[in-house]
């Protein structure tokens, strides 16, 4: 014979069981919608292809040795090195066409990355740099105030590929270096001061005549002089 | 937690300065073109000729036929680069030398001779002109380049490495009568400012004079480097340039 209470508790158990049931299977539920919602939400990270817009670009012509301003519209990812390194794979990319005014083979994936530097330690550093003119770089953190920043250093990594397939000369090698720094400043204007890697390490010159060893002051890509 | 932020930041510095010195260090150690770098960032004060030089000094023109050795320069149609400058300077030194110039160069063989080496000789010399001679297949006609230092006053020592600074303007004015002379001639003349090694520490006017073929509106070549007749072309349009820049009175 069950004594009563037993058969009370065994209801309320049951019934307590039963309940809890029902409010997890509930519980359940409604994660899985929050799973479902969440899944089709607009996604945090901005899409890989970006929106055109206008880019200047400085394009060299061997024949008059100018450099030429040159707007074009190019997908440009908000991230600064990304948008640099796109801006000159477009510049290398002119000038690996078949009727280039200054033709360099090579192309867009010459340039290996872009590193962004501040500039504010390097201004007693930006002569001509034989002794590795860098003094005390400060790697610009991602989550820096960009208005708050000041002038840049941008370090561009060639390949050498792109180094050994470029035409020997002063005016081609010069005018190469030119642009670069000058389509640099167009996209990123705090970008004052660019230097020069080979493979990242830091060759003598580029094709013979180019110094690479030195820092270029953007500014003096800008239209070239003429003597006197 | 402001002392923990500043660490990081102070530790990031360090790595980032190892990692510019491995660069810089490991750039310097590699290659044939590592020694030169070594020798060309030796700092070496240059005791600058304080004023150019009065009327009546001698005049004296260094030809500076760039590359050889180690260094063959660039490809050109047909020949190496050093093998050309040393051709054209010896086309150069004969047309000045009935002139009654004096010519110094600065190799006479295919041999290694470093930019500072160059520069040595160059302000050694004591020179009105100094030329550096090169040659190329990109662009056309003839490439004037003068040091891009910025002009400054004529010190009694000047930094190695920017010793062209004082001589800048001079450098300019020369490019100006090379240029003249060589529209004279009918060649299409490029003007342009760079970093020159070796040129910068020359306490000399001095212009790097790269010859191009020359091209056709659409390009096209017209006359090859080799081409004798192109070449002599350039060197008296060049002597006839400096024969005027001897009668110039040098400004100061
Ligand atoms: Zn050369």
């Amino acid at each position: 014979m069950i004594p009563r209470y037993q058969t009370v508790l065994f209801v309320v158990l049951l019934v307590a069981s039963a309940a809890m049931g029902v409010a997890l299977w509930q519980l359940r539920e409604r994660a899985h919608q929050r799973l479902l919602s969440s899944q089709d939400s607009t996604p945090t990270q901005a899409p890989e292809v970006a929106p055109a817009e206008p880019a200047t670009i400085y394009v060299a012509n061997d024949t008059d040795g100018s450099l030429l301003a040159q707007v074009q519209q190019l997908p440009l990812p908000k991230d600064p090195g990304a948008r640099a390194r796109a801006v000159l794979g477009k510049l290398l990319d002119l000038y690996a066409a078949p009727d280039a005014g200054h033709p360099v083979p090579g192309g867009a994936n010459s340039i290996a990355q872009v590193f962004l530097m501040q500039a504010e330690n390097l201004d007693g550093a930006t002569g001509k740099g034989g002794s590795g003119g860098v003094s005390s770089p400060t790697q610009s953190p991602a989550t820096t105030d960009p208005m708050q920043m000041g002038p840049e250093l941008a370090i561009v990594n060639l390949t050498g590929a792109f180094a050994a397939g470029h035409p020997s000369g002063i005016e081609t090698e010069t005018l190469t270096v030119m642009s670069i720094c000058g389509t640099l400043h167009a996209t990123l204007p705090r970008v004052t001061e660019v230097r020069f890697l080979v493979d990242g390490q830091l060759r003598a010159t580029l094709a013979g005549h180019a110094d690479l060893t030195r820092t270029y002051l953007a500014t003096e890509a800008m239209p070239t002089e003429g003597a006197r | 937690m402001r002392w923990i932020k500043k660490s990081i930041w102070r530790r990031r510095v360090v790595w980032a300065l190892a990692a510019v010195f491995a660069v810089a260090g490991s750039g310097r150690s590699s290659g044939p073109i590592g020694a030169k770098a070594v020798a060309q960032a030796t700092p070496r004060p240059v005791a600058a000729a304080a004023a150019p030089t009065a009327p009546g000094t001698r005049f004296v023109v260094v030809l500076d036929a760039a590359h050889g050795g180690d260094d063959p320069g660039g490809r050109l149609n047909g020949q190496s680069e050093e093998a050309f400058t040393l051709a054209m300077g010896v086309r150069l030194r004969s047309l000045l030398a009935a002139r009654g110039i004096q010519v110094v160069t600065t190799r006479e063989s295919d041999s290694t001779v470093d930019l500072v080496r160059r520069a040595e000789m160059a302000n050694h010399a004591n020179a009105q002109v100094c030329l550096s001679l090169h040659g190329t297949e990109s662009g056309s006609g003839v490439h004037l380049y003068v040091s891009n230092l910025a002009p400054a006053q004529p010190a009694r020592i000047a930094p190695w490495k920017t010793a062209q600074a004082a001589w800048v303007t001079r450098s300019l004015a020369l490019a100006g009568t090379l240029n003249s002379a060589l529209l004279q001639a009918g060649m299409t003349v490029t003007l342009g400012r760079t970093s020159l090694p070796g040129v910068d520490s020359m306490t000399c006017p001095a212009v790097a004079v790269e010859l191009a073929p020359e091209r056709a509106p659409g390009k096209k070549v017209t006359a090859e480097l080799d081409d004798p007749g192109y070449q002599a072309r350039a060197a008296e349009a060049l002597a006839a340039a400096l024969v005027e820049w001897r009668g110039e009175a040098p400004q100061p």
